[in-house]
């Protein structure tokens, strides 16, 4: 047994420290004096402030920001309606169909995704003339695929606790809606919460459901990342990438003080 | 209720499940460079005979799947020990073990695989190092080959492997490895006999969440793999923004979404199992 936990233990840090290295290496680069991402050449906060003045990449992020925002608060209540559903309506017409609805947007290919929904905006587009590809229909697109991992954060944390509280509501008169709203919600807000959190840092991060809907006009930051990082290394890039380490950080830690289980 | 019911379930028809009829249907069209949009549609299978006859295509979808199988088998090889470990160390310390795990996956997709160009690149890290080491005095350039290609998918997709192992482990009964050792099995016999059964689910939970992406990955073929790695997700993206084909490109997400509907499906099944034993 001691002979196979040390192996473990040793896996354990091979994987952390694999996880991780390339990520230490990225923030330490941005630091770099030397435009060759490779080489160290001192100390030097120049790709900092050349991101910092760089106004194709700001307001790439500042539309980001927004469309994160909006499409994390429209999947937390879609994943709201979706877990709870899942976790107490046992039985309804298309409860199947429904689960895998759900569920398969976490499995399926982004290109997959991006085309299809690509050509229902354009038909749209031919049928009503709208909407416009842009703003919306990224934002449309970030919450169909963000709903499954709220849905699941939610479920889990319905399963978790036992139904007699709610039961007991209902007993004692409360009616279905009352009883979510003083019961339940305040027992999985931390779960929501949670869920509106990784939404979040999904929609930020996701390059190619957005390259599909974005249209012409529109350019989100992973998508101006890409078009940077296609043509090679740049130490803006590493600096960007440091602070975005940073917010997924504090997003998760956050994330994880939400559903801590009390002891 | 019917509300609660009716929200997500239209609002997922509508932008999931209707979109891959359109897909269907323009799969079944032709190419027309001069239209807006470029499609004439019809019910034609030749974009799919083209998928099927034409060398460079298959050459895509066989590369998908052998690239995604042995990504998916190293993910498990490193993922199992580290599931392990985290699942056997005390339970206080698991939550953080869990989070570093899960760190990297709340992380931008594209940053982490940006970092392995700067690793991977000729003059790069990786080799600055072996040179300077010593180690190897004039070490190839990994970046735009398929290993470059398989370290990209294990690294972007080991937190999706660890973490199913774990939930698998975590619930499994020590006294059962006690029995087995009282009854005098040795410890490897214990571990194949009742560890790596009962996490059974949680291997094929891990595999499917990476293998299923893995297929269709676009991104780590693109900016690791080079010209010389073909992927069936870099084809289909490629046929639709470089040589605005839409029509092929529908075709190929057609046949990857048939290609994929048996490992989803497993996939949901073994979710919905979970779940209800939770």
């Amino acid at each position: 047994m001691p002979g196979r936990a040390r192996l473990a233990y040793t896996a354990l840090a091979f994987g952390y420290a694999f996880l991780y290295l390339p990520i230490a290496l990225v923030v330490i680069y941005s630091f770099n004096d030397s435009r060759l991402v490779t080489v160290w050449a001192g100390f030097s906060t120049r790709w900092w402030q050349a991101l910092f003045a760089n106004e194709q990449i700001l307001s790439a992020a500042w539309l980001s920001l927004r469309i994160a925002v909006v499409s994390a608060t429209v999947a937390s209540l879609l994943g709201l309606a979706a877990g709870y559903v899942l976790a107490r309506v046992p039985r309804f017409p298309g409860r199947t169909l429904f689960g895998s609805l759900v569920i398969a947007p976490m499995v399926m290919p982004e290109v997959v995704m991006g085309i299809s929904m690509l050509l229902l905006f354009v038909g749209a587009e031919q049928l009503f003339g709208g909407p416009d590809r842009g703003f919306l229909t990224i934002a449309i697109a970030h919450v169909t695929f963000s709903i499954a991992f709220v849905a699941v954060v939610v479920q889990a944390r319905l399963a978790d606790f036992d139904r007699g509280l709610e039961e007991a509501a209902m007993d004692l008169g409360a009616t279905p809606w009352v009883t979510f709203v003083t019961i339940t919600l305040p027992l999985i807000a931390p779960a929501v919460a949670s869920g509106w959190l990784l939404a979040f840092t999904l929609s930020l991060d996701d390059l190619i459901l957005t390259q599909f809907v974005a249209g012409a006009q529109s350019q989100t930051l992973p998508m101006t990342v890409f078009s940077k990082v296609r043509l090679g290394l740049d130490p803006q890039i590493n600096a960007l990438a440091t602070i975005i380490v940073a917010i997924a950080a504090c997003a998760l830690i956050l994330s994880g003080w939400l559903t801590r289980k009390k002891a | 209720m019917r509300l609660v019911i009716a929200l997500p379930f239209l609002w997922l028809g509508l932008f999931f499940l209707l979109p891959f009829g359109l897909v269907v249907a323009i799969a079944l069209g032709t190419n027309n460079p001069d239209a807006v949009p470029p499609v004439d549609l019809g019910l034609s299978l030749k974009n799919f005979a083209l998928l099927w006859s034409d060398d460079l295509y298959r050459v895509a979808w066989l590369n998908s799947l052998r690239i995604a199988a042995t990504s998916t088998a190293i993910c498990l090889l490193l993922g199992y020990p580290m599931a392990y470990a985290i699942a056997r160390s005390a339970p206080a310390r698991r939550p953080l073990l869990l989070m570093l795990v899960v760190l990297p996956f709340w992380t931008s997709f594209l940053i982490r695989v940006y970092a392995w160009m700067g690793l991977l690149s000729s003059n790069g890290l990786l080799n600055t190092f072996l040179k300077a080491t010593g180690l190897v005095d004039n070490p190839g350039t990994i970046l735009g080959t398929e290993w470059a290609v398989h370290l990209g998918i294990v690294y972007a997709y080991l937190p999706f492997m660890v973490l199913p192992l774990y939930g698998a482990l975590e619930k499994l009964d020590n006294t059962l490895l006690e029995a087995a050792a009282d009854l005098g099995a040795p410890p490897a016999t214990a571990f194949l006999t009742v560890t790596l059964p009962l996490s059974l689910p949680g291997v094929i939970a891990g595999c499917l969440l990476v293998f299923i992406p893995a297929v269709g990955e676009f991104v780590i073929p693109d900016l690791l793999g080079g010209t010389g790695t073909l992927m069936i997700g870099k084809v289909l993206w490629d046929e639709f923004f470089l040589n605005s084909d839409w029509p092929l490109a529908a075709a190929v997400a057609v046949c990857l979404l048939v290609l994929l509907v048996g490992p989803m499906v497993l996939f949901q099944r073994q979710q919905a199992r979970s779940l209800e034993r939770a």
